[in-house]
């Protein structure tokens, strides 16, 4: 992974009416990286990637690109393609006509254009594709196609607007594979949006998750699953059991009044903090060995791993186990230390925590 | 079985109101007065002044469909960029004329150009030499252009909002200018709605006579009226339908034309 700053987002504010989408964002982006923007609709990823295709104008604030600033600049006139949502293929082309779109406008010559398109979709696993229609295709080849239609220009950064949304399971698994090789094949910049936390925890180098247009955390896909910065985060990658807890003293926290020693500090004493376990985390073992006693309300097979529901008092725990055990007994919960996530009251609780004081 | 049932007002409809009078028209062009076989009333179209009038025809509704398309391409292009509830506003406003006589419009149109109608009064006012409009081709095309504007606005306008903003941003994002996303993918994509809005106007433009009629002063002469004139005045209903099935025969081609032209889209509006 390269070092420098390919893009640059400096305070970007964005709004639709009285609705602001996107706050006084910062974010960089590094060259050949793929990163993922990630957030529930209407969190402002998609703003942010139609602001950088130039799609849209920011209302304030300014997009640096590979040193030059790009804020006012044109969509045609951007170093960058993107692959729209719903393909945006053109209709009444041929496949072939579709991806020589862009280089015939550079006005490369026929041969290089020719080259270029079996290049491409032979990249994309699509030759002999040339004299298709594009609506005779199925949506996964559409994508594809749409793909091919962008990467011919050979552009530093590849845009992807939830390119997968509207494939079947089985087929987005398949592209999110085709799309890590891709990048990795040509080497280029990738930022992608989805909601899908999957999606973004399997392809992306960087995660930047989104949520009511402001950056609630950036890291890798470990960090961002691991260690969660505050609730919206952790409930929004994966499953968590989130509990609200009062941090008691380093390393020590209290969750419904019951001690589990944990790695964190720094968080001051006695102080509300939101907490997250993973389901996998949790370790069920006899009653007598456990922190805490609980009885399993509920079983599922899930495939992999059994999905429990504890309860211990009005708490419901989530957990999941390769270990079954069946509904009704009772059991102890154990979790090591080092599992225990402790994370700040999110600011908007605690303005909600403050509203109730007065 | 009983959507069957439901058809049968249909087909009773079909067959008294359109069935019927065409093959009555069939008998009448194919027959003389007395009922006998004949190609004359067809071939007849072939006589210098009814070959004049169709010529004419063809001539003055070419030239209203051309001035059509080009008010209401740029029309359609500023409605779909409009917000929805302000382009609601114009349509209405175009389709409002719509809701009154046809008839009391274009004579309306009449006392306007009149040699001291409304329009030379106004240039008068201005200093402005008079225009003679009123009994030229002039007039007929306005009239035409007038009634049949709305025909073909809304086609086009139609088939440009049915383009996905997207494709649009797409060609932008692939380096394609304002002006050759226009010609490359915009154009293209409305293709269908010209087509069928160059249809809507210039077939009953082709087959008008109460235009040329009022804004013409009988002087000038279209088919549609050479074919009123047979049934009304000349009470040759023989003829008249002889020259009506001509005047069908290009109405179908035309369409066929269209067809043909627009054969892909309709393949793909089946999936």
């Amino acid at each position: 992974m390269a070092k420098d700053k390919l893009i640059d987002f400096v305070n970007i504010s964005k709004s639709f009416g009285d609705n602001v989408v996107l706050d006084r964002l910062n974010l960089y982006i590094r060259e050949n990286e793929f990163l993922t923007l990630l957030g529930p609709s209407g969190c402002g990823k998609t703003t942010m990637l139609r602001i950088l295709g130039g799609f849209e104008a920011p209302d304030s604030g300014k997009i640096i690109f590979d040193g030059q600033d790009i804020t006012s600049l044109p969509a045609n006139q951007r170093a960058l393609n993107t692959v729209f949502q719903k393909y945006a293929l053109f209709t009444h082309m041929t496949i072939a006509e579709n991806i020589a779109f862009g280089l015939k406008i550079k006005k490369k010559s026929k041969a290089y254009i020719d080259d270029k398109i079996k290049y491409a979709l032979k990249l994309v696993n699509l030759d002999g594709f040339e004299n298709r229609r594009a609506d005779s295709l199925s949506g996964g080849q559409q994508q594809r196609i749409a793909i091919a239609r962008a990467i011919v220009n050979e552009p530093k950064v590849l845009l992807l607007d939830e390119p997968l949304g509207a494939l079947d399971l089985k087929l987005r698994q398949d592209m999110q594979y085709e799309l890590i090789r891709l990048k990795n094949e040509l080497g280029i910049t990738f930022v992608y949006v989805t909601h899908d936390q999957e999606e973004a925890l399997t392809m992306s180098d960087t995660i930047v998750v989104m949520n009511q247009g402001i950056i609630q955390q950036i890291g890798t896909p470990e960090d961002i699953y691991n260690e969660p910065k505050n609730a919206f985060v952790a409930d929004f990658i994966g499953d968590s059991n989130l509990f609200e807890a009062t941090m008691i003293r380093d390393e020590l926290v209290s969750i419904d009044g019951t001690r589990f020693p944990c790695v964190d500090t720094g968080f001051g004493e006695n102080m509300p903090v939101d907490v997250v376990i993973r389901p996998e985390d949790v370790v069920l073992v006899p009653p007598e060995e456990g922190i805490v006693k609980g009885i399993v309300t509920s079983l599922i097979f899930k495939g992999v791993h059994y999905e429990m529901d504890v309860a211990v008092g009005d708490r419901e725990w989530l957990v999941h186990s390769t270990v079954m055990e069946p509904v009704g007994k009772e059991v102890g919960i154990q979790v090591i230390p080092f599992n225990i996530q402790i994370m700040k009251k999110s600011s908007s609780s605690d303005e909600e925590v403050m509203k109730k004081d007065e | 079985m009983s959507k069957k049932h439901l058809s049968i007002p249909y087909a009773v409809w079909m067959l008294i109101f359109v069935l019927i009078p065409l093959v009555l028209i069939l008998f009448y062009g194919f027959t003389t007065r007395d009922g006998a076989f004949t190609m004359d009333n067809i071939l007849s179209i072939a006589q210098p002044e009814h070959r004049k009038a169709l010529w004419l025809s063809f001539l003055l509704s070419f030239i209203s469909t051309a001035v059509c398309l080009l008010l209401s391409y740029p029309l359609a292009m500023i409605l779909n960029k409009m917000s929805v509830n302000q382009n609601s506003f114009i349509v209405f406003i175009f389709i409002l004329p719509m809701w009154m006589n046809f008839l009391l419009r274009t004579m309306a149109w009449q006392n306007i150009l009149e040699r001291n109608g409304i329009l030379n009064r106004i240039l008068e006012f201005f200093h402005l030499p008079a225009l003679n409009l009123i009994n030229t081709p002039y007039a007929i095309v306005l009239g035409m252009v007038y009634n049949f504007l709305p025909f073909m606005v809304l086609p086009i306008y139609n088939s440009l909002i049915r383009i996905d903003k997207d494709v649009i941003n797409a060609a932008h994002d692939l380096g394609a200018s304002n002006s050759y996303t226009f010609r490359k993918i915009i154009f293209p994509l409305t293709l269908p709605g010209v087509m069928s809005g160059i249809l809507m106007v210039f077939i009953p433009a082709m087959t008008t006579f109460v235009i040329s009629d009022l804004l013409g002063g009988g002087k000038i002469l279209l088919i549609g009226n050479v074919i009123e004139q047979e049934f009304k005045q000349a009470n040759n209903w023989n003829l008249g339908s002889g020259l009506s099935l001509v005047l069908m025969l290009f109405i179908v081609i035309s369409m066929i034309v269209d067809a043909v032209c627009n054969k892909d889209e309709e393949e793909r509006s089946l999936w």
